[in-house]
């Protein structure tokens, strides 16, 4: 069996990158000759929840719940994916690359004895099982071969992209109720505020999207920016670097770890374009680059570029959009 | 109270890099060398709950020759003292870095200096295993808290508690957890300071303590590294500075995104 660990959104939904990494999970399987695929959920599970795993081709879904799963703990949940691991035969157990899934992944490894490749974007052999992953912040890619069992490791966000399954599995419930030791509680989330509201919902349907990273230059560095994307009737999506510097909101990360967006036309300012940031805007139509630096990946995986400084670019396309408009 | 701080030496992934014929690292004769952002906003938060708690902050590397290097680029901005186990990196797996350190942790307590919180990146900009710090947490049989980037220490009840905070999936969270604890670090929480001219001059006087492993790496799961290969560049240079204004506008025109 290949058990995969499956997030929530705030409403309940798997968030998309768990859909991708139970599409990964499906490719490993059909090479594998069909070994079946398992998700384990912590916490509140809704029928629509389990109708759209059982979309995506689970069999069974290990439903964890009890008192020590009412507040995040990261050992917590991978005592909890032992105690299903004890239940089934494994040889595999994955995870998205998102905070918790490297989290409760690593804990489980540690615990284990066992090896956990990160940001795991394809596999290339079962046996020996060899992984190409991220290293290098992206820059180079890593063949690893995972020799111990179960096999584990969390899949980078938007390598695969996410598609039912063309046959739907049963999604069978099987619930745990497992005791939590209380050396599994001491490090656990003990109070959470109010998000920011989550408006990343227009930033993945748009039609034009307004880009910016560090070129940006700081949080006062957006005027020109917002007006552009006002004018455009575009929402602005922005890299790593703008939400990590608290320059704008979370919901607004293109990437990886973030939205991915599929405009007609996406205009990255000041975005050098990692591989990370890529994985979020690769399925653009049409690319409008704006970075003082010619030999930029953005730019030169851009349809189009413009070579200077946004803070003087913008402006001026800014102006023509106004006088184009006025006359 | 004693904390530990762990960094790396990473080459610089800002620029672009070349790697080793064998395909085993970065080839360091064309790469610049750093520690990561997180590891620098872990060392400023180290440096200031140890002046909270009227302690120490320690740095520590497992490194080679040149690692030195990052060991006095913290020592410079307020840790005092640094360790160095002094080995190829490249061989050490995450599993073998976090024994390493955790053996530093228990000989320095042992030696009456307990490092009651340590911290350290979230993830190496290198290797990106993401897991040392959880790895190390096992061995020592302590809590760990990760990907936070606030992190203060102040006694609750006669006892050291620390409090991390950061954005989590959910809204920002918060863990408060006694010491000992390891906390693992992303950066943007704090602002790192810049090392002063009495403060380098300071580092420079601190003498290194210098051990070797005390076990030999099991080792990388690594076969190899590649660079992806460049595609293609078809782009389109439209012009450069505000005077491609016009030729945006016409592409937007055409593009038909300028209709309200
Ligand atoms: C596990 C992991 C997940 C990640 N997830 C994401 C993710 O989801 N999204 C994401 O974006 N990143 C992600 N990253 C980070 C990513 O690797 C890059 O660090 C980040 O995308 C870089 O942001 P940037 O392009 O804004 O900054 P930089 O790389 O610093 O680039 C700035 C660019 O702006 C240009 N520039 C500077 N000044 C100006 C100016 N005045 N006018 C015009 N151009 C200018 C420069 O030439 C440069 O090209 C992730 C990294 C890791 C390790
Ligand atoms: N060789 C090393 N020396 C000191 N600290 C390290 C070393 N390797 C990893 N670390 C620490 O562990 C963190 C996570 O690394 P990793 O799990 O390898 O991604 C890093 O950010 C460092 O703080």
């Amino acid at each position: 069996m290949i058990l995969v660990l499956v997030e929530k959104t705030l409403d309940g939904a798997a968030v998309e990158v768990s859909l991708e990494t139970l599409t990964f999970a499906r490719s490993l399987s059909e090479a594998g000759g069909g070994v079946p695929v398992d998700a384990v959920v912590v916490g509140d599970v809704s029928d629509s929840l389990r109708a759209q795993l059982a979309a995506y081709g689970v069999r069974e879904l290990h439903h964890l719940t009890g008192a020590g799963f009412e507040a995040f703990a990261g050992a917590a949940w991978a005592s909890g994916i032992e105690t299903v691991l004890a239940t089934t035969r494994s040889v595999v157990v994955t995870a998205a690359g998102t905070p918790r899934g490297g989290e409760v992944l690593a804990h489980l490894a540690a615990r284990s004895g066992a090896e956990m490749a990160a940001n795991v974007i394809s596999f290339d052999g079962l046996s020996p099982f060899v992984v190409r992953r991220q290293v290098v912040g992206g820059q180079a890619v890593e063949e690893m071969r995972l020799a111990t069992r179960p096999t584990i490791f969390t899949v980078a966000g938007h390598a695969v992209e996410a598609s039912p399954a063309a046959t739907p599995g049963a999604a069978a419930v099987v619930e745990h109720a497992p005791d939590v030791a209380e050396a599994d509680l001491v490090a656990r989330v003990v109070s959470t505020e109010e998000p920011e509201p989550d408006l990343s919902g227009s930033l993945k349907s748009a039609r034009v999207v307004v880009g910016a990273g560090r070129g940006a230059g700081g949080a006062e560095g957006f005027d020109d920016l917002l007006e552009l994307a006002d004018l455009l009737g575009a929402p602005l999506g922005v890299s790593r670097v703008v939400t990590s510097l608290g320059w704008r909101p979370h919901h607004e990360q293109v990437g990886q770890t973030g939205s991915r967006i599929s405009p007609d036309l996406y205009i990255p300012c000041g975005i050098s374009g990692a591989i990370q940031h890529w994985a979020g805007c690769s399925a653009a139509k049409a690319i409008l680059a704006i970075n003082t630096d010619p030999d930029a990946p953005m730019v030169t995986k851009a349809t189009h570029a413009v070579i200077g400084d946004l803070h003087e670019v913008v402006p001026a396309i800014n102006a023509e959009i106004r006088r184009r408009r006025a006359g | 109270m004693s904390v530990l701080v762990c960094v790396k030496r990473v080459p610089d992934a800002t620029s672009e890099i070349v790697l080793t014929e064998d395909g085993q690292s970065v080839d360091g004769r064309f790469a610049g060398f750093t520690m990561s952002a997180h590891e620098e906003c872990a060392v400023e938060l180290a440096v200031q709950a140890a002046s909270a708690t009227g302690g120490e902050a320690t740095v520590l590397t497992l490194g080679d020759a040149d690692a030195v290097e990052q060991l006095r680029a913290a020592l410079a901005v307020g840790c005092t003292a640094a360790t160095h186990v002094v080995a190829d990196a490249q061989q050490f797996g995450p599993a073998d870095v976090a024994r390493e350190i955790a053996a530093v942790v228990r000989d320095h307590e042992a030696a009456g200096r307990s490092h009651d919180l340590v911290l350290l990146g979230n993830d190496a900009a290198d290797t990106g295993d993401f897991q040392v710090g959880i790895r190390l947490a096992h061995e020592l049989g302590r809590p760990v808290v990760t990907g936070v980037s606030k992190v203060t220490v102040a006694e609750v009840d006669g006892r050291l508690v620390v409090t991390a905070s950061g954005d989590g999936p959910d809204g920002y969270e918060t863990y408060r957890v006694p010491l000992p604890a390891v906390v693992s670090v992303l950066e943007g929480g704090v602002e790192p300071r810049y090392p002063t001219v009495p403060g380098r001059m300071k580092a420079k006087k601190v003498s290194i303590e210098e051990r070797e492993p005390g076990a030999a790496p099991t080792g990388q799961a690594r076969v190899r590294w590649s660079l992806p290969p460049a595609a293609p560049s078809d782009v389109q240079i439209l012009g450069k500075g505000p005077d491609a204004a016009p030729a945006v506008v016409d592409l937007f025109e055409k593009l038909g995104v300028l209709a309200r």
